[in-house]
């Protein structure tokens, strides 16, 4: 049998009692969920701008459909071109983490009000400094920026497709 | 009745805890690139600034996918026991007195000191034999853990009996340490099969293991319950086939040890890894059972003192031990309540997700496992991205993008599991302290988080519109 000192028995009982337990605790830091995100990642997790989808069949819109389920990622952006070839309204749905999410809202934000021959030239890296992205999710910002070239070629070509069917019908019609 | 009462109440106050504790002092898990390092970095350098819109923020517009301010303060709720458990209060009373005055080493031969502190490692020792059916206490060899256990027994057999033949099976499904053990003997020179799983189940094929076993077959390794699925393997099976050809049997036990019952006699166990986090005792020790009678030998791979019939050199952590002995005592006695409970939980949250949540696929065995660890896969729907909108949750995924090399869970690869339902899986971990409170709050949060991340995705508008995602060529697709 073993015996202990009584100090000892006394010190046993009290680091068991609930007591130390819950004093213990508060001092603990409560470890949010938010991994090693940058606030604006969250930000843009929590509170997506443009989410949403625009007519892929109207004449105005480009979608841009990028990525593939197999990686974990699909992005889709479509944006809505004026005749001056500004970008007046932007909608994006997102299949993929949290970064991608933050990325292809971030997209959506940063081109409205550009014109398409401008937001081409946005590229990855100033999406990626603007969340913070951490270098393992690089590539999230990456399929932003293919997202938006599709999306702009994608408008690009169905006005090319336009104005070939005009000429054809003015052919026709002579 | 008294402990009953215990149990139910540390899970309780555990929650209320979380509600009631402030969130001064939120921080962020530790990130390794520092943020001042992207002002140098190439890949962050900018070519424009960044718009207004997005440097004002917020402008408080109604945004119908907005989750601001929905979460709430203070610890989560832990569903993720596959992980780790807490340790039992009662292991802890038992750990106690080892750390405070009983501090002597349980080598000393010499003193009281030293006395006192081996009897509480004998003592542990056979209350682990005891739940496992062990015919004698001294096959049981106290590790630091269960990949300790793992890499002992399978660099051990696989070196002692070397003479014997080169060839190790072992499973596709397997922990990690016993996948990367068997890589480093095949740098060795050592021939491993890695069996594949039966598809959409995980078990093991016999009729395949039966082929891949060759006459220089000297150890097969094949875990009882797996760690993110909870599939069951028919160890009594494999133990036979292995005693009849005389091939040492491991079994890494680590996630069925206390939670069903093992008798290593009855399932002709040579070997088997445990470990005491998984069953509420303290981490850092873990145990290895090593069968004597037939006798099982294995090459040590610390040399030292020759602690642990010399298997295993080094002082014993007997805290540790005694903490781990007393967990594997409670999980004797109370192993059938704490079925029942986690099984009644596990139907529940079961019943509950399958009915309020449309396209959800369970991955695993759903007539041999153990009900504690669920795993589902929520189609169109990124795993990370709902880890994040269940904040208040504790639970694990098996998307790429949680794991640092973005790889997908390779035990849902070999499942035959599709790769974006790999990345859309969510495991979750009930326990003995888990609560029904816990488990209804996750599937109120599922059910509101699916529903919202399909909205935001567009595989989801694709699937309503009829489209068939297979039939798509994927921009990515040619990696």
């Amino acid at each position: 049998m073993v015996m202990l000192p009584l100090l000892t028995r006394s010190a046993v009982r009290a680091a068991t009692s609930t007591t130390l337990v819950r004093s213990v605790t508060p001092a603990v830091a409560t470890v949010g969920a938010k991994r090693s995100y940058h606030e604006n990642i969250v930000e843009h997790y929590e509170n997506p701008r443009n989410v949403g989808s625009l007519d892929k069949n109207a004449d105005d819109v480009g979608t841009g459909l990028v990525g593939a389920p197999a990686c974990g990622d699909v992005m889709k952006l479509q944006i809505r071109v004026d005749d001056d070839g500004n970008i007046i309204e932007s909608k994006f749905k997102t299949f993929g983490c949290g970064s991608a999410i933050a990325s292809s809202s971030v997209a959506t934000e940063w081109i409205k009000g550009q014109s398409v021959e401008e937001v081409v030239k946005i590229q990855n890296a100033d999406i990626a400094a603007h969340l913070k992205l951490p270098p393992v999710k690089l590539h999230c910002s990456m399929l932003a920026e293919d997202a938006i070239k599709a999306a702009v070629q994608d408008w690009k070509e169905k006005q090319q497709h336009k104005k070939q069917q005009t000429e054809a019908t003015a052919e026709a019609a002579v | 009745m008294l402990s009953i009462l215990a149990r139910r109440s540390v899970g309780r106050v555990a929650m209320a805890r979380a509600a009631s504790s402030s969130a001064a002092g939120t921080t962020d898990a530790p990130s390794s690139f520092s943020h001042d390092k992207m002002e140098t970095d190439k890949r962050y350098q900018t070519s424009q600034p960044v718009p207004d819109s997005l440097l004002r923020g917020d402008d408080g517009s109604p945004n119908n996918f907005s989750i601001r301010g929905q979460f709430r303060d203070g610890r989560a709720a832990y569903l993720d026991m596959s992980a780790t458990t807490p340790l039992d209060p009662r292991v802890l009373d038992a750990m106690a007195p080892f750390m405070i005055g009983s501090f002597g080493n349980p080598h000393s031969r010499t003193h009281a000191f030293g006395w006192e502190s081996e009897r509480v490692v004998e003592d542990a020792r056979e209350q682990i034999a005891s739940l496992i059916g062990a015919t004698s206490a001294k096959e049981i060899v106290f590790t630091s853990g269960a990949t300790e256990s793992n890499n002992m027994s399978i660099k051990g057999a696989a070196h002692f009996y070397k003479k014997r033949g080169k060839h190790v099976i072992t499973t596709q499904t397997e922990h990690k340490c016993v996948l990367d053990s068997c890589r480093s003997l095949e740098h060795e020179g050592y021939d491993v099969t890695y069996l594949p799983v039966m598809e959409a189940t995980g078990r093991v094929d016999m009729d395949q293991l039966k082929a891949a076993i060759r006459d220089d077959t000297i150890l097969i390794s094949v875990m009882a319950v797996n760690n993110e699925i909870g599939t069951l393997q028919p160890i009594q099976e494999i133990g036979e086939l292995c005693r009849e050809r005389k091939i040492v049997f491991h079994c890494d036990a680590a996630q069925m040890l206390g939670k069903l019952p093992i008798d290593v006699n009855e399932m002709k166990v040579d070997l088997m890894s445990m470990s005491s986090h998984k069953i509420y005792g303290p981490k850092g020790v873990g145990a290895l059972y090593v069968r004597r009678r037939p006798r099982v030998r294995l090459e040590p791979i610390f040399s030292g003192g020759g602690q642990e019939r010399g298997l295993r050199s080094g002082t014993l952590p007997h805290s540790l031990c005694a903490g781990m002995g007393a967990a594997c005592a409670l999980a004797e006695k109370e192993m059938e309540y704490d079925h029942e409970w986690v099984s009644y939980l596990a139907n529940k949250l079961q019943t509950a997700i399958e009915e309020r949540i449309p396209e959800v696929a369970r991955n695993g065995d759903p007539d041999h496992n153990y009900p504690g660890c669920l795993n589902y896969s929520f189609a169109y729907v990124e795993g990370e991205s709902l880890l994040m909108s269940l904040k208040n949750v504790a639970v694990s995924s098996g998307s790429a993008c949680t794991s640092a090399s973005l790889e997908p869970s390779y035990v849902l690869r070999a499942l035959g599991v599709d790769d974006e339902l790999a990345h859309s899986s969510l495991r979750f971990g009930l326990g003995r302290f888990t609560t029904e409170e816990e488990v209804d709050f996750v599937v109120e949060l599922l059910e509101k988080h699916v529903a919202r991340l399909r909205e935001m995705s567009p595989l989801w508008e694709m699937v309503q519109e009829g489209i068939d995602l297979k039939e798509i060529k994927w921009s990515q697709d040619a990696h």
